[in-house]
């Protein structure tokens, strides 16, 4: 049935697609050759850490919170797992005595280290009851401070590079569909994909899930009925900090040169794509689709922009208008409701 | 005819042939509703029946599909309940909707505070304030903070801030459901006030007795559709149940089918609570197969009572016993697993998960049953949910419908249903009838029956003391925060219920 209302729900619905979809239409008719299957892997490369970084950042959104920590957070995975899988041959290597290590344990180390971050983080909110943009803030401050302390006493102020090629490879390996000159799939979207079913699951199968949706849904009745606000609060978090760690060894090792800059500004980006993919920010609604979608498409327009060469600071002024436009569809949505 | 109608008398507020729908729903299907100056106008109807659609569509907060409204002959179209309230036609929520920090006068004025030289004039405020309340007869000081009212007086508050706008129409939607019969009667008093200054009112509720005693006219709604129109002193009230429900209905309280004889389930010994307000030095004791009526004014703490005993709120001393063996229950975690289960008083704010489906708020209280190693078992979910709509009656278009698009006392089916899958053994619930229609009411009371003849050990808290009186086999009355007597249904009135009540005030 289609009646006024109806429409202006789709309408509400969609509409955040639409107009990005118009940009992405604008963006190939003033350059057509946007539209291709080398630009589509490039995207899908670049978009894979910033899926998982947003489905860590969407959790704790649903959960009714934010998390500003997360690019410090993927900042302090690249520094650990890059310090510590730099090519044995390399006379910059900082550790020298250092066996060579397998690429896995640097990569569990720093899941297990931003976990634990994370985990402390979840504990102001839940159990101090800090307001959760409050405790991401000192969070993130603390995390950039002793990372890059540790950035600075390692290798002083210089990147770390000379990576160990097993290392890059775990990034930017690709394999190639239908011949050397076919749709070349990077192996980092993999991971994404992998993430992406993960977290699926997680919120929608398993209990952890449900009181996930509870919580950020309505803390009050979620007490009433038995949910351990505190615990899954917690959960939530760890489970944030893990992807982050994972983002960061991804990204340490897609771009083989790492600072301390490296993260800086990445969690506006996951809450924008959170936002943008219908993740309310009131808290307990939130799909995975969403998120990714919202990742992808921000991902194409930011692209596109670049390649069709617009003024990076006009960049800033779209994007700040997506963000913008997606938020109040947002409200409206909501408050249509009362 | 409703032509004729309006000849003879010149209607305040006339809503005629009001359609609105919604996807998959018509919620208004041709509704009419005509109010005569210095009236009191009961709009009945079961829960669903779309009362609240209308005076949403009155109020512009939903846009009507068709229809007219006409306000002193003319045709208005609010499309916002400010614009309403201007034109002079005022509602007191069910829920009320103050700013609990700050003063009544404030909010009397909110909006449009009196001002001079741009700078707030407290002085006007208050005069004005104080004006009204001595015309209305409330006895409340217009510089007190709105959040240390009881229910009660916040909703004279409510009613004294319509007249301050001037307002004809005043809409009165459930405006005793959290009233003791006290309260009821001040409220009264101040709605025959306003009647005799010719304002017309809307008046909806369930409560029977009420609509006898206060109202003029009654228009009673069945389905999204008007059903009659009359003058209440030509109706009784079977003839509005059969209305509303579409069938007649002999008894209003099923008959007992269950026998309070079993052991000891539970037992309270002296339980205090650690903040205040909260419930003093409380004892009793509850059988399997029982079913305990708890009674008492607003303020008598009952909430607190349960809300204790469940762990939602900190026990500062007293013991409870649960089959002679005692439990520390310090979270509500602690008290499902003991088989106890708490229906709670505020269904939206601490009951519901408004923006989720009506599977998960069935389920969610419940998860440990369906999962293994953390992994949910959704099929069994489904199945659960479906027995929870199908035992409940639930009217909902689909289980994946958010629950906050169904009416209240649908929600309130889902939540019922949500505890009787955790089995509970003792099943405490708080105003379990609160804004309910009849039909669904008489439904509750059976449930009730039934879950006591099966052994299960309830304690039901009521404002409704003939609802008390028809269900439970003991009442026992709470007066500020004491409980001030136990009695046996069979061998107690009103009289003494209410004597009680006022024993600790």
């Amino acid at each position: 049935m289609l009646t006024k209302g109806n429409i202006k729900r789709t309408m509400l619905n969609y509409a955040i697609y639409l107009i990005m979809l118009v940009m992405i239409i604008v963006i190939i008719a003033i350059e057509p050759s946007f539209l291709s299957l080398t630009q589509v892997s490039n995207i899908l490369a670049q978009s894979s850490s910033r899926i998982i970084i947003a489905l860590g950042v969407g959790g704790i959104i649903i959960l009714g919170g934010t998390d500003l920590a997360a690019g410090r957070m993927v900042g302090m995975s690249a520094v650990i797992t890059a310090s510590l899988l730099q090519s044995v041959e390399s006379s910059l290597r900082i550790y020298k005595d250092m066996p060579r290590l397998p690429v896995i344990v640097p990569i569990l180390l720093a899941m297990v280290v931003c976990g634990v971050f994370s985990l402390i983080h979840g504990f102001f909110v839940a159990k101090l009851k800090v307001a959760p943009f409050i405790a991401s803030l000192g969070i993130q401050q603390v995390v950039y401070g002793l990372f890059s302390i540790y950035f600075q006493n390692a290798n002083g102020a210089a990147p770390i590079g000379s990576l160990d090629p097993a290392f890059t490879t775990f990034a930017q390996k690709n394999f190639f569909i239908g011949g050397e000159n076919g749709f070349r799939l990077p192996l980092i979207v993999l991971y994404a994909a992998l993430f992406t079913l993960l977290t699926w699951f997680i919120w929608n199968k398993t209990k952890i899930g449900k009181n996930m949706y509870a919580i950020g849904g309505n803390t009050e009745s979620a007490t009433v009925c038995g949910v351990n606000i505190v615990a899954g609060i917690l959960i939530i978090y760890t489970i944030a900090g893990l992807y982050y760690g994972f983002a960061g060894a991804l990204e340490a090792a897609r771009t083989g040169s790492v600072t301390n800059a490296l993260g800086e500004g990445y969690q506006m980006d996951a809450i924008a794509a959170c936002v943008v993919g219908g993740v309310s920010m009131r808290g307990g609604i939130g799909k995975v689709s969403g998120v990714v979608t919202g990742v992808i498409m921000f991902q194409i327009i930011n692209y596109g922009m670049n390649y069709i060469g617009v003024n990076p600071y006009l960049q800033y002024v779209v994007k700040g208008v997506i963000i913008l436009i997606a938020v109040s569809i947002d409200t409206q949505k909501y408050l249509k409701k009362k | 005819m409703a032509d004729e109608e309006k000849k003879e008398q010149p209607y305040l507020l006339e809503m005629l042939n009001i359609t609105k729908e919604f996807p998959g729903v018509k919620a208004l299907d041709g509704v009419k509703l005509q109010v005569a100056p210095g009236s009191v106008h009961a709009l009945m109807g079961e829960n669903g029946a779309g009362k609240s659609t209308l005076m949403k569509c009155l109020f512009g907060i939903y846009c009507k599909d068709a229809g007219q409204i006409l306000y002193q002959g003319k045709e208005v179209n609010f499309q916002n309940p400010k614009e309403a309230l201007d034109a002079g036609i005022s509602m007191v929520h069910q829920e009320l909707n103050q700013v609990l920090e700050r003063s009544v006068m404030e909010n009397i004025f909110l909006g449009r505070f009196p001002t001079k030289f741009g700078i707030i004039d407290d002085k006007a405020m208050y005069t004005r304030s104080k004006e009204i309340f001595d015309d209305l007869g409330i006895n409340v000081d217009p510089k007190r903070k709105i959040g240390d009212l009881s229910v009660s007086q916040r909703q004279m508050i409510e009613i004294a801030k319509a007249v301050s706008y001037d307002s004809k129409i005043l809409i009165f939607d459930e405006p005793t459901s959290s009233l003791s019969e006290k309260e009821v009667e001040d409220l009264f008093v101040i709605i025959n006030k306003l009647r005799e200054r010719g304002l017309g009112m809307v008046y909806i509720s369930h409560k029977m007795d009420e609509i006898f005693r206060i109202s003029d006219d009654i228009t009673i709604m069945r389905d999204g559709k008007w059903v009659f129109t009359g003058k209440a002193k030509d109706m009784n009230m079977d003839q509005i149940i059969s209305l509303m429900v579409g069938r007649p209905m002999t008894n209003r309280f099923p008959e007992k089918t269950h026998k309070p004889t079993g052991e000891v389930v539970l037992k309270v010994e002296n339980l205090s609570g650690e903040y205040q307000p909260t419930v003093i030095d409380a004892s009793f004791e509850l059988r399997a197969g029982e079913i305990l009526g708890i009674s008492g004014l607003v303020g008598a703490r009952r909430t607190e009572l349960v809300e204790t005993i469940f762990g939602l709120r900190k026990r500062k001393s007293g013991r409870i016993f649960y089959k002679g063996k005692e439990l520390t229950i310090n979270k509500p975690l602690q008290a499902i697993k003991n088989d106890f289960a708490l229906l709670t008083e505020e269904r939206r704010a601490n009951g519901i998960f408004a923006d989720l489906s009506v599977v998960f708020n069935s389920t969610i209280a419940h998860l440990d049953a369906y999962s293994k190693f953390g992994v949910l078992n959704e099929a069994k979910m489904k199945k659960d949910t479906q027995w929870v709509i199908d035992s409940m009656a639930v009217k909902t278009p689909s289980q994946r419908q958010q629950i906050g698009n169904l009416s209240g006392g649908n929600q309130q089916k889902v939540i019922i249903g949500r505890w009787l899958l955790n089995e509970p053994e003792v099943l405490m619930m708080d105003e379990p009838t609160r804004g309910i229609d009849v039909g669904a009411k008489y439904e509750i009371y059976k449930l009730i029956d039934e879950l006591a003849a099966r052994g299960k050990a309830v304690i039901f808290i009521s404002s409704e003391m003939p609802e008390l009186l028809g269900v439970a086999d003991r009442i026992m009355v709470m007066s500020n925060g004491h409980v001030a007597g136990i009695v046996n249904t069979a061998e107690t009135n009103q009289e003494e219920m209410m004597r009680l009540s006022a024993k600790y005030l």
